[in-house]
This record gives structure tokens, sequence and C-alpha cells, in this order.
């Protein structure tokens, strides 16, 4: 293995989110609550020259299998993530995000007389369209949401 | 009727004819009406202030023959010891019929409605919606005009953070009606309401200036521009300034234009208007009682 050729070794078990939009891995780290307490060790690859795509970001997050709702979230920031679940170091599984119907505490409402801004004991609720993402309760659009990330 | 009414955006046309009907009726023989929720007790929650609402609440549930509680000032209450909307909600919730809730956060009749399993009718959630207003509105449109569809509407004022405002655009989408909206450009309707119109298919048309389209309204509904929404005062006369009424201005009107006023006004009608034909926004407060009949009416009955 040299620097030149290989930037984070191969995780044996776990989750590569790869195809990550330039700039966005660390809101990848963000909308799925990593942030390191967890204990999971984790890497990020930041505007990694890939021959397809041009710059992309890369996440590796070992011994962390994420469901289908924990990924699909992704889609928000970066609708063209790849994942793939990592057994004994190969590739177990790969599939894409879908653009979720909705998402439940993990953006903030970017309205600040928005009863989910309170002290009140709900979680925000955003109802998600093909065009919008929308606030189940004041019917504020997000428009940028790396902006408004729990 | 649904057991809810936390915004129009969902309200079906037949829904909202359902409770102008049903207003017509009570209208014709209240007497009719006059024991018909006996022994119902509605709890009136009102988070800020308010005159016509509360008190045309309490009129229509006391002329169907039932009563209303209140939690009394905010500061004599248990908010003022910080008490949560959720917790007083469900606790209310135990001790009466219906809940008639007004708040100044948005959203937060969705959320008491999550809460709770009685029926709850939202009477203004901020600068949210204001669902109770847009039916007596429509109740008096259909009055004075006969008819819902076929009309040209102009919405003057703050469009911005007017919430029967936002709730007349939405209920007007269900009928073939124009809606236009003159206010200054920072008062503009929020964007997710103009969404909504455009995505229901309705044409948002805006104006700045009333004379633009004043001669081809049949209704003029006149909302306050709050003086607490500009930075300084000198701003906020320029801009009022210019969408006042007096009877000068509404010599360039058709003669059957109706204007209204969700009340209460500041200086944005003239008195002078007030005993002219166009005038209908006393008739319309009025309305108030017929339609919140209506609306408890067919809500408890559900």
């Amino acid at each position: 293995m040299t620097d030149k050729e290989l930037h984070v070794s191969k995780i044996e078990n776990g989750t590569v989110i790869d195809h990550i939009d330039a700039g966005q891995g660390m809101n990848v780290l963000a909308l799925l609550g990593i942030d390191g307490s967890g204990g999971e060790s984790v890497s990020v690859i930041m505007n990694f020259q890939s021959g397809t795509v041009g710059s992309k970001d890369i996440v590796k997050i070992q011994n962390r299998e994420l469901n289908q709702d924990e990924l699909d979230v992704l889609s928000l920031v970066s609708p063209d993530v790849t994942i793939n679940i990592i057994l004994d170091y190969e590739v177990h599984l790969k599939h894409r995000v879908q653009r979720p119907k909705e998402v439940i505490g993990i953006l903030t409402c970017p309205n600040r007389d928005c009863i989910t801004n309170t002290k009140e004991p709900i979680l925000s609720k955003f109802n998600i369209t093909d065009e919008i993402i929308c606030c189940e309760y004041c019917g504020t659009h997000i428009q940028d949401v790396a902006q408004h990330l729990s | 009727m649904r057991e809810c009414l936390i915004t129009t955006k969902g309200l079906s046309r037949e829904e909202i004819v359902e409770v102008l009907d049903r207003a017509s009726e009570i209208e014709m023989d209240p007497m009719a009406y006059s024991k018909s929720h006996s022994g119902k007790i509605i709890g009136l929650l009102f988070y800020e202030p308010s005159t016509r609402t509360r008190m045309s609440f309490e009129t229509a549930i006391k002329r169907l023959g039932g009563d209303t509680v209140n939690m009394g000032t905010l500061e004599t209450s248990s908010v003022a010891k910080g008490e949560s909307l959720a917790d007083t909600i469900r606790v209310v919730a135990g001790y009466v019929d219906a809940i008639v809730l007004r708040h100044p956060k948005e959203g937060a009749a969705k959320m008491a409605s999550d809460f709770i399993d009685i029926p709850l009718i939202n009477a203004g959630d901020g600068a949210g919606q204001h669902p109770s207003q847009t039916l007596l509105d429509l109740y008096t449109i259909r009055k004075s005009s006969g008819k819902l569809d076929g009309l040209n509407i102009g919405v003057m004022g703050d469009l911005k953070y007017g919430r029967t405002v936002h709730s007349l655009a939405h209920a007007i989408t269900k009928f073939d009606s124009q809606l236009s909206f003159i206010s200054p450009e920072g008062l503009r309707l929020p964007e997710n309401v103009k969404y909504d119109l455009e995505s229901s298919g309705s044409e948002v048309k805006e104006y700045t200036e009333l004379k633009d389209i004043l001669g081809t309204l049949d209704i003029l509904y006149v909302t306050r521009i709050q003086r607490e929404r500009f930075p300084d005062e000198d701003e906020y006369r320029k801009v009022s300034g210019q969408y006042r009424i007096n009877k000068k201005i509404l010599e360039n009107a058709p003669k059957h234009l109706k204007v209204m006023h969700p009340l209460p006004r500041m200086d944005e009608i003239s008195p002078e208007i007030d005993t002219t034909d166009h005038a209908i926004y006393i008739e319309q407060a009025h309305n108030g009682v017929v339609v919140r009949m209506a609306l408890l009416d067919l809500m408890l009955k559900s």
C-alpha cells in the first residue's frame, strides 16, 4: 500500500457511502447522527477525484450496517449516493437511495415561529415530494437541507 | 364534517358548502337549533387576544344550548408557570366536548389535535391559518354576491403575516374565482402559500397598486398592515398610507364592489365608507355567529 494509491484502507465490516456530492460528506454524517460519540471508526474522504463523476466525497463506517430508512435520508443532500454493505472486506450488498416521503426529527424548521421550535414535546416532521420539503406543522418549505440539520 | 378544523388547505368544496348551507338554515330558523347541543361544553383556549372570534364562538355554542369554559387570562393560568400546550390541551380535553384554540405559534393547532381525540378548531395559529374566519368570509361573500364562483376577489394589505389571507386563499382555490393580491413588495404572500395555490391550478396575480386592479373587482378584502412588521415608524407610515381606502378611491370601483375586512381595522378603511353600499365588514363580523354555530353543530354531531 502506498499513500499515492490509497487514501483510506478497506473496512472489514460496515458501510461505505460512495458518490456523495463533493462537499456533502460531513452533512451525510450529520444526517446519520454520527459524530464519533458512538464509537464507530469513521473515515471521510473529501473531494476525491473520480474518473467517472469528477469530484466526490466518500464515507466509510466500520462495524455499522445502516438500514434503508436511515440511508434514504441521504438523498436529501446527495441524491446519487450509492451504498455498499461490506462483510469480510467484500461488497455484500450494493444499493441506491430513494427520496423518502417524510423525515421525522432530522431537520429543523426554518420558521422560528413554528411550534416545532419550542419546548413542546414533539419532533419536527417534514413531508417530501419530488419538488418540496414541507413542514407538517406550519407549511414552511426547506430550500437548503444542509442549513437545517437538527 | 371532519373532527378537527386546522386549516382550509385540506377542506373540500363540498365540506365548505356543507357548513355554509347549515349556517343558512340556522340563520333562517335559529330556534330550531336552540337546544340542539344542550349540555355540551366548549373549552376556549386563547393564548392571544381576541374579541370577535372568542365572543362569537361563545355566543354560537350558547345559542345552540351549550356553554363554555375558558382558562382565564394567561397570567392566572398554568401557562404562567410554564406548562406546555401539549399538557394543557390533554387536561382540558378531559373537561369539555370540543376545544377552540388560538395560539401565537404556527402549527400549534395541528400539534394540539395530535394529542387529543375530541374536536378542535384552530382559531388562529400565529401567522398560519384561521379557517373559521374563512368560512364566515365565504358565507358573507355568498350572501352578498349570491355565488362563490365567477368572482374577482382582491386581497389587500399584509399578505405575508395575515393568517386570514392564507386561509381564504387556500379556500378560494376550491371555487372558480380569481384572486388578486395587492401589497407592498415586502408583505407579499409567503412562497409556500403561493406554491400551494399554483399547485392547485390557480393563477397568482400580484400587484403593488390597488388602482391597477380595482376596476375589475367584485370583492375587495382589506387587511391591516401591522406596524410591528416594520423597522421604523417612517417606513410603516410610507407603506401603510398606500393601502388605505376612502370614498375618493372607491369612485373608480364598480358600483357593486363589496369591501370586507376581518377586523380590527386601524385606519386602512376610512369610516366614511361605513355608510356606503360597499361596506359589508360589520355584517361579515356578525355572520361569525351563525357560521360558528354551523361548524360546531356539524363537528359535535360527527
